[in-house]
């Protein structure tokens, strides 16, 4: 298999680009992709500083990688979830890549903040644990952006990712999450940092191909919690699809973004306020965040 | 025809070892191991494999799921 561009031995097939690269031309294309992405939905500029949601898995590590190559000023920001040994790994991970780069990592942890790391929380809760997951991380990484200064928080979310999310929302048809899925989030609130997804144009195979060839040492192990997880049965459901019908993912996300998501402009009118408790923004009094700590805090009592 | 060593597998999540005999595709390696190639990166020392290279004489290859917290997906079930 030949390089499309420059006709050497190819590393890569990308058939819903019916392509194959080399793995210069490849990396080429990867940060092109980026680029596009980050000018299409005026993600953030030249002169704004970046905060990378870093889990030590490749899409994150491949996005901070790619933002610090093309000249981006950017810190990284891990949460530390207490998830056993697989937190100690991804740690170490992002730890390691921010020194090697020369770059600042700040690190949050899930059990200062809550009282318990997320198996702890899961158990107090009675939400599944990628749920209540999900929230302390949404919640973590808007208040370290507003408390550090960043006005634009990237996370690592490929097509792969952003598809399979599409899949679940449209088959419950869960209009607010529709109303809200969006390669970039505007600020609604002076409280509220903008969220964008650079790596959306790229597969999970890209991004794992990218930091591979740039020699990236990420945590390839899964989150123990993950198996089972509703979101994984849907990624697989889409590669059968993928297999059989290259680009059907791209076609499925970019036409929702492209033809779509309009008609669900306004299904999520809500006004922001500040949590009674915490300051942060919340649509109702009290924040989801600040209910889980309570409830944490009450079994623990 | 002489002995052909074949190929050794490492596969991840969970992480085990696999040998298949004789030099094949990497795209029929990926058959006799039930796993869609859009879902792995195939590994050879430093260099990334695409589906039409031959493997066999003893090489090790990694197969790597590419899904965040997740296994490679099998062509004929889903986990």
């Amino acid at each position: 298999m030949k390089c499309r561009k420059c006709g050497d031995g190819a590393v890569i097939e990308l058939p819903r680009h019916n392509a194959a690269f080399c793995a210069p031309d490849f990396k080429e294309f990867f940060r092109k992709q980026v680029a596009e992405a980050i000018r299409k939905h005026k993600m953030f500029t030249q002169d704004e500083p970046v905060l990378v949601a870093v889990s030590g898995g490749k899409d994150s590590l491949a996005l901070w990688d790619v933002l610090i190559e093309t000249g981006y000023r950017t810190a990284g920001l891990y949460l530390d979830l207490g998830i056993f040994e697989y937190s100690v790994e991804s740690k170490s991970k992002c730890e390691a890549f921010a020194a090697s780069r020369g770059q600042k990592l700040i690190v949050e942890s899930v059990a200062e903040r809550v009282g318990a790391g997320i198996p702890e929380v899961q158990k107090a809760t009675r939400r599944p644990t990628c749920s209540a997951c999900g929230l302390s991380k949404r919640y973590l990484m808007n208040r370290a952006a507003i408390d550090h200064g960043y006005p634009v928080i990237a996370t690592g979310h490929n097509l792969d990712d952003e598809a399979a999310v599409l899949f679940g929302n449209v088959l419950h048809w869960q209009m607010d999450p529709l109303s809200r899925q969006s390669p970039a989030l505007a600020s609604t609130h002076p409280k509220l940092a903008r969220r964008v997804k650079p790596l959306y144009r790229l597969s999970e195979r890209e991004t794992a191909a990218y930091a591979f060839l740039r020699g990236i040492d990420y945590i390839v192990e899964e989150c123990p919690f993950a198996k089972g997880a509703t979101s994984i049965t849907h990624k697989q459901i889409l590669d059968r699809l993928e297999e059989a019908s290259p680009g059907a993912k791209h076609n499925f996300l970019f036409g929702f973004l492209e033809k779509a998501r309009g008609v669900f402009d306004g299904a999520d009118p809500t006004a922001l306020n500040e949590c009674a408790v915490c300051g942060q923004v919340t649509t109702g009094e009290i924040c989801a965040f600040c209910k889980l700590s309570d409830q944490v805090k009450r079994r623990r009592a | 025809m002489g002995y052909n060593p074949g190929v050794k597998i490492r596969l991840r999540n969970p992480s085990r070892e696999v040998e298949l005999p004789g030099r094949k595709r990497v795209k029929d390696v990926l058959r006799e191991l039930d796993i869609l190639p859009g879902t792995v990166l195939v590994i050879r020392g430093a260099d990334l494999l695409t589906a039409d290279e031959v493997v066999g004489d003893g090489d090790e290859l990694e197969v790597r799921p590419v899904m965040s917290g997740g296994s490679a997906t099998s062509v004929s079930n889903l986990k």
